[in-house]
């Protein structure tokens, strides 16, 4: 684990570059935990203060000090985001490793959904649960929500790479040893696939994020709840461009497109280093 | 021929299943909810002036049967099934007693147009220059291209189409930032509405156009830049052929066959996309619809947006299956 994670620092530099920002990013987040202010209350600072010594990153036309405010958006994006992929790796492996391993029928009506969700436009569907919900869409709801819908892709590629593997010689030793199929799955097939899982987590991540956002901006989320989305809606809400708050839009503009790059530099270099020509062409050998 | 038609009709069952699946689903999730939509109609009714008891009573009634809500949820469900063959959606609540399914269908040309050609002009501008790229591997502005490509490819759209705006609506104000077309043009087939319209969609399309075309550039870069360590490749550049001949005719155009299928697999997706331009643009399509009709509460109008959204994506990937076999032979054969 620690040598991949060396040769993954010293050959790669836009994993390098990727690990710094989203780690950077996660450490903001974290100053959350420490923050003297509640993200709930408003009119706690002088709003429409430019950034400065005393608020970093300004305050909002709310009275909110926008640098906790950020810190709190990010823990909660950064959260949701974790939330959806883990759910939805969670799903897209026992369908991917049934459906590659087990073959034949399973095969068949497994990628038959499969299909269908990859065909069935989510976001649609997301706007139809708020507007079901209401405020009380809350973020593991929704969270949960879009994992049942953010699998089919990866379960397709988990298949392909498990189809390789049914066929080779361990395989076949371990079905010989009296292995039941889904200790096979589990303890012989999961390792080769762990690379590609943690390839697709971050591309899952940005999927998810960008779709929250998106909701959010749009006022279909739970509004007082802070996250990157609600930020930039509160924004949008107040005209902060028109009336010339620009750091309330900027600054978190920034800091998602930052954490964006980030989690892309990881999963493309993730995806190269899984494989095995292009890791040795990088590395020179 | 008779294998071209057995695998059309193995899609066109997918097709169907796939209609059936979203559309249930969307039917389960618009009856999950707390308001009921006759009790909605009789707040906003009774709040304007004071009614007798009975005549809410039979308001009530009336509304119940006209929404289909006075026989148990199951049965709802087939009567839902049974007027979606028809495209019957039952009367919007904003547009009240308009049918939710009239309003969709003004709607639904604005969408289509507009999603059509960005997503075709998107699509091909994204592989042609993705191909050259991994081809012309030495060409500095192609390179260059590829960074772009990179920066452009993870930021949301949102905040694109946001940027937009502003660049075009306050520093530079040369297009129009809202709207499907002119105010001042009537709405018929003249050349004035169709160029109104056509200046009205530049910056939607091209927001649209910017915020894809960074996947397609690089997935095709990475497919040719396989491609061409083929033999094949190699056999034809000793056989003396052109440099642009083996580009187009031998490299992109085997390569084009998997980003065909993984067109079809994101239309979902840049349909979503669709819904935020309509939003931030203002443009008079299904987005702008279905943002209108959750926020006035409508259910009918959420609902049939919702169905017609599957069904849309789920034809154009239907239609872009049954192109396929025509590009790749070896899908024909199978």
């Amino acid at each position: 684990m620690f040598a991949v994670l060396r040769d993954l620092v010293r050959y790669n530099v836009e994993f390098t570059i990727g690990a710094i920002l989203v780690a950077v990013i996660v450490i903001f987040a974290c100053l959350s935990f420490f923050s003297p202010v509640d993200p709930t209350q408003v009119y706690l600072a002088i709003p429409d203060q430019p950034p400065g010594a005393q608020y970093w990153f300004g305050s909002n036309s709310r009275g909110q000090d926008m640098f906790w405010q950020l810190s709190f958006a990010f823990r909660n994006t950064l959260t949701f985001g974790l939330t959806v992929a883990l759910l939805s790796r969670i799903i897209s492996i026992a369908v991917g490793l049934a459906a590659g391993y087990l073959g034949g029928w399973v095969d068949r009506v497994l990628m038959f959904i499969n299909d269908i969700f990859v065909a069935i436009p989510i976001f649609p569907i997301l706007i139809l649960f708020y507007f079901v919900m209401r405020s009380n869409l809350n973020g593991f709801t929704l969270a949960l929500v879009m994992a049942c819908f953010g699998w089919p892709y990866d379960a397709r590629l988990i298949r392909s790479v498990t189809l390789g593997l049914r066929h080779r010689e361990f395989t076949r030793q371990a079905v010989f040893a009296g292995m039941s199929p889904a200790k096979i799955m589990l303890e012989e097939h999961l390792p080769y696939v762990m690379p590609i899982i943690f390839a697709t987590t971050m591309a899952n991540m940005i999927w998810s994020i960008g779709l929250e956002v998106t909701l959010a901006v749009l006022g279909f989320t739970n509004i007082n709840i802070p996250t990157v989305g609600t930020t930039l809606y509160w924004a949008n809400n107040h005209s902060a461009m028109v009336v010339g708050v620009w750091w309330w839009i900027l600054i978190p503009v920034i800091i998602v497109v930052l954490l964006f790059i980030g989690l892309f530099l990881l999963a493309v270099s993730l995806n190269e280093y899984i494989d095995p020509r292009s890791r040795l062409r990088r590395m020179g050998a | 021929m008779k294998a071209y038609l057995l695998f059309a009709l193995k899609r066109f069952i997918q097709l169907l299943a796939v209609i059936f699946a979203g559309c249930s689903i969307a039917f389960v999730v618009s009856h999950l909810s707390p308001i009921s939509p006759v009790e909605s109609i009789i707040g906003r009714v009774s709040g304007q002036s004071s009614y007798s008891p009975e005549a809410i009573a039979s308001l009530r009634a009336t509304l119940t049967e006209l929404f289909g809500l006075n026989v148990p949820l199951h049965e709802q469900y087939f009567n839902f099934l049974r007027r979606l063959v028809s495209f019957d959606f039952g009367p919007s609540l904003l547009a009240f007693p308009r049918p939710a399914m009239q309003l969709v269908m003004l709607a639904l040309p604005w969408t289509f147009g507009l999603l059509t050609v960005s997503t075709l002009l998107t699509w091909l501008l994204g592989n042609i220059a993705g191909g050259l790229a991994g081809y012309y591997q030495n060409s500095r502005a192609l390179k260059a291209l590829g960074i772009v490509a990179i920066g452009l490819q993870p930021i949301p759209y949102y905040i694109v189409a946001f940027l937009m705006v502003i660049i075009f609506g306050f520093l530079w104000p040369v297009l129009p930032i809202s709207g499907g077309f002119a105010m001042n043009v009537r709405p018929a087939f003249t050349p004035e509405f169709i160029f109104s319209i056509l200046h009205y969609s530049i910056l939607p399309a091209a927001s649209l156009t910017i915020v894809g075309i960074g996947t397609w550039f690089l997935g095709m870069r990475a497919l040719v830049s396989n491609i061409v360590t083929e033999d094949y490749v190699t056999f034809a550049e000793l056989g003396g052929v052109g440099r642009n001949r083996i580009a187009f005719s031998y490299v992109i155009r085997n390569a084009m066959v998997p980003q065909l299928t993984s067109l079809a697999m994101t239309l979902g997706g840049i349909f979503s996309g669709t819904i935020i331009t309509e939003q931030v643009f203002g443009y008079p399509g299904l987005g702008s619809l279905l943002v209108t009709a959750v926020n006035g509460g409508d259910s009918a109008t959420t609902l049939a947006v919702s169905c017609i959204a599957v069904i849309a994506v789920a034809s154009a990937i239907f239609i872009i299956d049954l192109v396929h076999p025509l590009i790749d032979p070896r899908v024909r054969t199978e």
